[in-house]
């Protein structure tokens, strides 16, 4: 409850919370730093390197703090400086929405104020072009309508005006005014809003009016065409459907993530494994005499006093803290890095850069990268993602008669007269239908004509405006219409081509121009809104005779069961051929009221209107009342161009072995066709359909009738096929049918919703038919029904990736739904652009973002994950050795500096300008053969065989070097001048193999060598020798042991060092040379592959193993 | 070893009339910028490791490392070394006796003396290390156990050792100089060389200076105040715990090689990698006209003071020449021989397969 204006009669029921911040307000500049490392600290990762860096600095172990503190320290300025970024530009961006001047009515007066101090119950004032400051009940507009304009492109992307309505028969004067408001609970949905307002006056019974969405000023709409308005505040702050609606940007997470996480669990294990081993065998070989505490080797007084278990327990921490290592530190911020910097590529791509829009790619979150390769099945909206959403009338059918619009504009104005009946045999309807059907289109619409910019002034010249126009006839074939929807347009242009123009609406008045350029007034008396559920809209008006007419137009499903049934049948057969041929149709019905008729509807209307509770529900039992027993009239078509090269993408993506999902609220035939367009159904594509239409064959029950045909196309679809390889990595190979499966909403909801017995098992079936067809059209669908089939199969067996793409505000759900949502720059507003993950201007940019940058980023990030695992396991099993041969001490192999650094300095560079550079095949390659995307899916380069390749890798190399240099240090007298090394020259020694192995390893994975590559792994290898012998030559001040002074040097004066060093590197790098030949048989096959592919299809060979994918088509160069 | 194509890729920039950018200049603030960098289109090299390459690269492998590993193994096999283990550990040894009465108190140092042959005599510089077994100078408390500015010559340090060299950190309220656990525990067994010929017995003249890093001696460790009096630059500090004298009196008679600047001393800090390890005693200098040590009966002579039976240590002497690449170790020979040889077989057996193969693969290429 609250109050309006001064007298609060009833304390606010709600808090009234006024910020309208959409972040938390936690970006203060004094509190940034610990708020901003707390929540670092959440990250498991960085909690974890945190506890290492505090035992480090507690208990006494082998590294000191600073060689896993550095590192930290690090990661959490380069991510704490990248958020500190990010929550500025947020900052400033609230602060242009909190703190910008409203005018509020205070006792009369008017009183300036931020928009965050606006409380629930304050009487706004805005004027126009200003965006509502929060949710507003209309009170009072300055136009004589009590109406006001606004447009909500913001919110959901409608760019048309909307009317809104001020609560009806209040007092002019606010200052008398007094109410209380009372209002549903804050939801975020847009269109829904249900209030009731009670108006006292003195020595009166309070009046009640109600409210509905048409009294609602959303925050952040615009007001238009109107000077000023006053409103009272009934959400503020984050109540705001506005705020209500703001998500925060989704929490994807990758499958590349998870991965990491898996691998991380596992290294973790070996960690604990490796210290428990450690501390274990330490005390067994401590329990022999004279071992622990040997003459030369005293323990100090504090060590003798230690407790045995806590000095266990210190000991394992601190083998713990020694082979940390292990569990890469900078690994998240390369990843991190990676991905931030690599999604510019996107965004930089000339080739998403659309001339018309004048806009390119754009990236809302850069944690899916990768999953852009990964993609298993795409589910595309159809209207305006595979076609242009850029309508144009094609004809239409009157009575049965076809009209063809034929693009002559002599033909234009004399269609009365001279365009006939495009087939000779038929006849022209009666001209009395022709009009009316024209009328219908005319008047059955929300259509607003754009208003002529000059026309700021006022309203109430505006009939003398309209004068003004009949004077000069056609303004409007120029000037545009608003819609939210470009049927509508598309339409009413239409109308206007055959004679009937719409001229606009005043005051509730519609006027046309009909063929005799005569203008017609109708009052609008209702609006029955679209739904897609309803899937048609009405409207009732008052002609100047007085009767009221119902117009209707709607999808022929909805429209054809609410006429009478005997004028269907000659509509069906133009319905049903223009769907075919992937035109949109809409039919027109249309029912003269009575007036008795009329005022039972108006009363149910206004009732239902007023209904605080299910309004919803009684609005629409009242419309399927009102939208009976009409008379069709005729239908029309309209056509939706495909988008450019909206084939060739689907072409291509099915030749990557996705599957392309077509969802769309479309009907089924017009969807078919789009389908068969789009070669999505191609034309040995054998068609399952399970429809409505399908259902209703038999004479028995739907569902039984959805069983048989479940199980039929099952036993056609899924059991006949030959058996494809089991294990489902390889579900592509091709089966020797294609099938194609069509499935509308109703159907769906039958197979979502049918008894929980079956449901599951109808479930199963579907899925497992769905994942068996190329292509599946599902028609007739409702938003949420899309997310639900996007869930459906994100959830199924193997959780494949999904994309969702879409450009409406109807694809909103699903783009949130999936493993990547794309939205399409489209006309249906940016809805869906602000809910994706990446935007697109066309559908044919989809196959360069998926094919080359969705394959490059997997590959780079795999590629670059493996080898971060696989740098620091080498890195620290020689560690992790050595403690075997100095009596389990925990003694480093490596000088704290080498240990600090060869995580951030040595070895980190090449690998992230890998990640950023690699293209291992170049983009024109990965664009023309579409296959080479099925290599690299199911994730194939983070498996658990390649990572089990990698790990061997690793443990190979770092066995390798252990014990090569273990071997050597057999007689430790490695100078020429016969003076023996020490154990820092074996740590380096094994350090120095290890930096220049692990370097080349990467240089032998790189397959595109830029300048950058060149430059930073020879750099980083230089800059270790460099490094090496800057830190060897200096007695350091500050450091308590000279440990490395001129070891480096000593090691380059031993020849011997040199020798094993250089033997060493080889024979690790020996493995993988080796596979290259070894992956030499798979050359002609790869060939093979390459020269299907120009062809249709190809051998789907299964992929070769990940290691012998890179080189794959070189050998044929070979001998 | 790598087919190369440097392949630089056409680069559609610059050239300012685009296709379809017709709009020009009001268009350009948006469209991104045709670099070679931001459209991915750098330049590359792009090597292709093919058979065709890594089978020639085996094989100049193989060549390659074959006659080095044989030139290795060779130069291994001249080095003569020969090792006495003088522990005494088993009655028969010389030793014997003074391992099993050995006290940290007596002030006089037991001898032994244990004879051997030399079969062959040794040419050119001989070197004469110490080896000890089962000794861990790599344990971590061991390792840390030291204070390396106080051995530059710090005088802070010199008075107040650091930390780490606990428990050997002072002595009777007084600084132990040099402190630590490894100079606590500085080898000291003295071993002398004499060659028996004919009834004789004679010294054999061993060199106690380059046995340590140049490096170490001349910058890493410094006596405290120059080396002009140490006993009074060591004013105020005590030996270490086991020592017998003082650090200033290590080698009275040089004083370039006392106090903290001592060659043994030096190499004693430089820490083994393994818990088996020889250190580098006395260099034995090349004669010119005979044989540095001539084949024949020698004697090894010992002061018994370092103790290694209550940790089942050994301890040897290791008579070695020295070749280019250091001691005797035939590891890196045979790991080159092997190495090579497995390049070379192994480029053998694929180029085999590869031949073969690729025959069988054409021909089947052609019906397609």
């Amino acid at each position: 409850m609250l109050a309006i204006g001064r007298r609060p009669l009833r304390p606010s029921s709600r808090p009234s919370s006024a910020t309208i911040g959409l972040c938390p307000p936690s970006t203060q500049v004094w509190n940034f730093l610990p708020k901003n490392l707390f929540e670092q600290f959440r990250r498991i990762a960085n909690f974890y390197f945190l506890i290492i860096f505090l035992v480090q600095v507690i208990v006494d172990t082998p590294t000191s703090p600073v060689t896993s503190g550095l590192p930290l320290f690090f990661v959490i300025t380069v991510t704490a400086i990248k958020q500190g970024y990010e929550d500025w530009l947020r900052h400033k961006a609230d602060n242009e929405v909190n703190k910008y001047p409203v005018t509020v009515l205070e006792n009369g007066r008017r009183m300036g104020t931020e928009s965050e101090k606006i409380k629930v119950g304050d009487v706004v004032e805005v004027n126009e072009d200003e965006t509502f400051p929060c949710d507003l009940i209309l009170l009072q507009s300055t136009r004589d309508d009590d109406t006001c304009f606004v447009t909500t492109a913001s919110l959901d992307g409608e760019s048309n005006h909307k009317t809104h309505y001020t609560v009806p028969d209040t007092e002019k004067d606010l200052d008398s005014l007094s109410a209380t408001i009372e209002c549903e609970q804050p939801q975020p949905d847009l269109y829904k809003f249900v209030g009731r307002m009670h108006i006292y006056k003195t020595d009166r019974e309070p009046e009640i009016r109600s409210l509905g969405p048409e009294n609602l000023l959303l925050k952040g709409a615009t007001l238009k065409n109107t000077q000023r308005i006053c409103g009272v505040a009934v959400y503020t702050g984050m109540e705001t459907k506005m705020a209500l609606n703001y998500q925060g940007k989704s929490q994807k997470r990758s499958a590349v993530e998870k991965s990491i996480n898996a691998f991380l669990l596992v290294y973790l294990c070996i960690l604990v494994s490796k210290a428990l081993v450690c501390t274990t065998l330490k005390y067994v070989w401590q329990s022999k005499p004279g071992q622990d505490e040997p003459w030369y080797n005293q323990k100090t007084q504090r060590e003798k006093e230690t407790n045995l278990y806590l000095k266990m327990f210190t000991d394992f921490l601190s083998f713990m803290v020694l082979f940390n290592f292990i569990i890469p530190v900078s690994m998240y911020v390369t990843v991190e890095m990676q991905k931030f910097l690599g999604s510019f590529f996107i965004t930089w791509d000339r080739d998403f850069y659309d001339p018309e829009i004048q806009e390119g790619a754009l990236v809302n979150t850069s944690d899916l990268n990768e999953e852009l390769g990964q993609v298993e099945y795409v589910f595309t909206d159809k209207t305006g993602t595979l076609t242009q959403n850029n309508m144009e009338f094609i004809e239409c059918c009157i009575d049965g008669f076809q009209y063809k619009y034929r693009d002559a504009v002599s033909e234009l104005d004399g269609f009365s007269a001279t365009d006939g009946p495009v087939s000779k045999l038929q006849e022209k309807a009666g001209k009395e239908r022709e009009e009316l059907f024209l009328r219908a289109l005319c008047l059955c619409h929300t259509v607003q004509v754009k208003e002529p910019t000059g026309r700021g002034q006022d309203h109430t010249d505006s009939m003398a405006g309209v004068d003004g126009m009949e004077g000069c006839p056609p303004p409007h074939e120029q000037t545009g219409f608003i819609a939210s929807s470009p049927d509508e347009v598309a339409l009413v242009k239409g109308a206007m081509r055959y004679g009937f123009t719409f001229l606009g609406m005043e005051s509730k008045k519609m006027k046309i121009m009909n063929r005799s350029n005569a203008i017609e007034t109708y009052d609008l008396l209702h609006v029955l809104n679209f739904d897609p559920v309803r899937r048609r809209m009405s409207v009732i008006v008052r002609s100047k005779s007085g009767d009221a007419l119902l117009f209707c137009k709607g999808a022929d499903s909805s429209i054809f069961p609410r006429v009478r049934q005997e004028e269907v049948e000659k509509i069906r057969v133009h319905v049903e051929r223009n769907a075919t041929e992937g035109y949109r149709t809409l039919c027109v019905a249309y029912k003269k009221l009575s007036p008795e008729e009329y005022a039972r509807a108006d009363a149910d209307l206004q009732a239902a209107r007023l209904a605080l509770q299910d309004r919803e529900e009684k609005l629409i039992a009242v419309y399927n009342q009102v939208e009976a027993g009409m008379t069709l009239i005729g239908a029309t078509a309209v056509e939706d161009r495909l988008q450019e090269e909206a084939a060739e993408t689907m072409e291509a993506l099915q030749g990557a072995g996705i599957k392309v999902w077509v969802l769309t609220g479309d009907k089924m035939e017009t969807a078919k066709s789009t389908c068969y367009a789009c070669r999505l159904f191609q034309r040995g594509t054998e068609l399952l359909e399970l429809t409505v239409r399908t259902l209703e064959d038999g004479v028995r029950k739907r569902e039984e009738r959805l069983h048989d045909l479940l199980l039929e196309y099952h036993k056609k679809a899924v059991q006949d096929v030959p058996p494809t390889k089991p294990g489902g990595s390889r579900g592509w190979s091709k089966p020797s049918q294609d099938f194609g499966f069509i499935i509308d909403g109703a159907s769906l909801s039958m197979v979502f919703n049918s008894s929980e017995s079956s449901s599951s098992h109808y479930k199963n079936l579907f899925l497992q038919i769905c994942q068996n067809c190329t292509t599946v059209l599902c028609c007739r669908m409702a938003p949420l029904q899309k997310a639900q089939i996007v869930k459906m199969v994100k959830c199924s067996k193997g959780s494949p990736i999904t994309l969702s793409i879409g450009d409406g505000a109807n694809d909103v759900s699903m783009i949130l739904e999936a493993h990547v949502g794309i939205g399409i720059k489209g006309k249906e507003g940016r809805q869906a652009v602000r809910n994706s993950d990446y935007a697109i201007p066309k559908l044919k940019h989809l196959k360069k973002l998926l094919l080359g940058h969705g394959h490059l980023y997997y590959v780079r990030i795999a590629h670059l994950v493996q080898y971060f695992f696989y740098k620091n396991l080498c890195f620290i099993l020689p560690q992790f050795l050595y403690q075997f041969f100095c009596g389990y001490s925990q003694q480093p192999l490596y000088d704290a500096a080498y240990l600090t650094m060869y995580n951030i300095c040595f070895t980190s560079m090449p690998i992230l300008a890998y990640s950023l550079l690699e293209q291992h095949i170049c983009v024109e390659v990965l664009l023309d053969n579409a296959t080479l995307y099925r290599s690299i899916a199911k994730n194939a380069m983070l498996r658990w065989v390649p990572f089990f390749y990698w790990t061997l890798l690793g443990v190979f190399h770092g066995l390798l070097f252990f014990f090569g240099v273990r071997f050597l240090f057999g007689n430790p007298a490695l100078q020429a001048n016969g003076q023996v090394f020490g154990n820092w020259s074996y740590g380096t020694i094994v350090f120095t193999v290890l930096v220049f192995t692990v370097t080349f390893k990467l240089a032998l994975d790189t397959r595109h060598w830029t300048w950058i590559n060149h430059f930073v792994i020879w750099g980083s290898l230089c800059f270790y020798v460099i490094f090496s012998f800057f830190w060897g030559g200096i007695i350091w001040p500050f450091l308590k042991q000279q440990r490395l002074y001129y070891v480096f040097a000593h090691m380059l004066s031993s020849a011997s060092a040199w020798l094993v060093i250089v033997l060493l590197i080889l024979l690790s790098l020996l493995p993988d040379i080796l596979l290259v030949v070894l992956r030499k048989p798979l050359g002609p096959r790869a060939r093979q592959r390459q020269a299907g592919e120009s062809g249709a299809g190809g051998p789907k060979s299964s992929a070769q193993p990940l290691l012998m994918r890179t080189f794959s088509d070189e050998s044929n160069t070979v001998v | 070893m790598m087919a190369s194509g440097y392949n630089a890729k056409e680069e559609d920039g610059h050239h300012s009339g685009a296709p379809g950018n017709g709009g020009a200049g009001a268009v350009k603030s948006k469209k991104p910028d045709n670099t070679a960098f931001k459209q991915q289109r750098l330049p590359a090299w792009q090597p292709i490791l093919t058979a065709g390459t890594v089978l020639p690269a085996f094989f100049v492998i193989g060549l390659i490392f074959i006659p080095i590993g044989i030139g290795l193994f060779v130069t291994s096999n001249n080095i003569k070394e020969f090792e006495i283990d003088y522990t005494g550990i088993e009655a028969s040894s010389p030793c014997y006796n003074c391992a099993q009465n050995y006290s940290w108190n007596s002030t006089s140092s037991c001898t032994c003396k244990v004879p051997f042959t030399l079969e062959q005599p040794f040419e050119s510089n001989v070197f004469m290390y110490y080896g000890l077994s089962n000794f861990y100078q790599n344990h971590r408390r061991y390792v840390k156990s030291r204070d390396d500015s106080q051995l530059n010559g710090d005088l802070t340090s010199l008075k107040s050792p650091s930390k780490e060299c606990d428990p050997y950190r002072t002595s009777d309220g007084l600084p132990i100089a040099p402190c630590g656990a490894i100079a606590n525990s500085l080898f000291n067994d003295t071993l002398e060389l004499y060659h028996l010929s004919n009834g004789t017995r004679t010294a054999v003249v061993l060199m106690k200076k380059g046995i340590a890093w140049w490096t170490d001696k001349n910058v890493k460790f410094r006596n405290p105040g120059g080396n002009a009096n140490l006993t009074v630059a060591f004013q105020g500090t005590s030996k270490p715990v086991n020592w017998r004298t003082p650090v200033f009196e290590l080698d009275p008679n040089d004083p370039d090689n006392n106090g903290f600047i001592n060659e043994d001393f030096i190499v004693w800090m430089r820490t083994a990698a393994l818990p088996t390890f020889r250190k580098l005693y006395r260099i034995i200098q090349k004669k010119v006209d005979a044989p540095t040590l001539a084949s024949g009966k020698y004697e090894l002579e010992v002061s018994y003071n370092y103790p290694v039976r209550s940790f089942d240590g050994r301890k040897r002497v290791i008579l070695s020449t020295i070749s280019w690449m250091g001691g005797k170790n035939p590891f890196l020979g045979i790991a080159y021989i092997t190495v090579g040889s497995v390049c070379f077989f192994l480029a053998v057996v694929l180029l085999i397969i590869h031949h073969k193969y690729d025959n069988r693969c054409s021909s089947a290429d052609i019906p397609n």
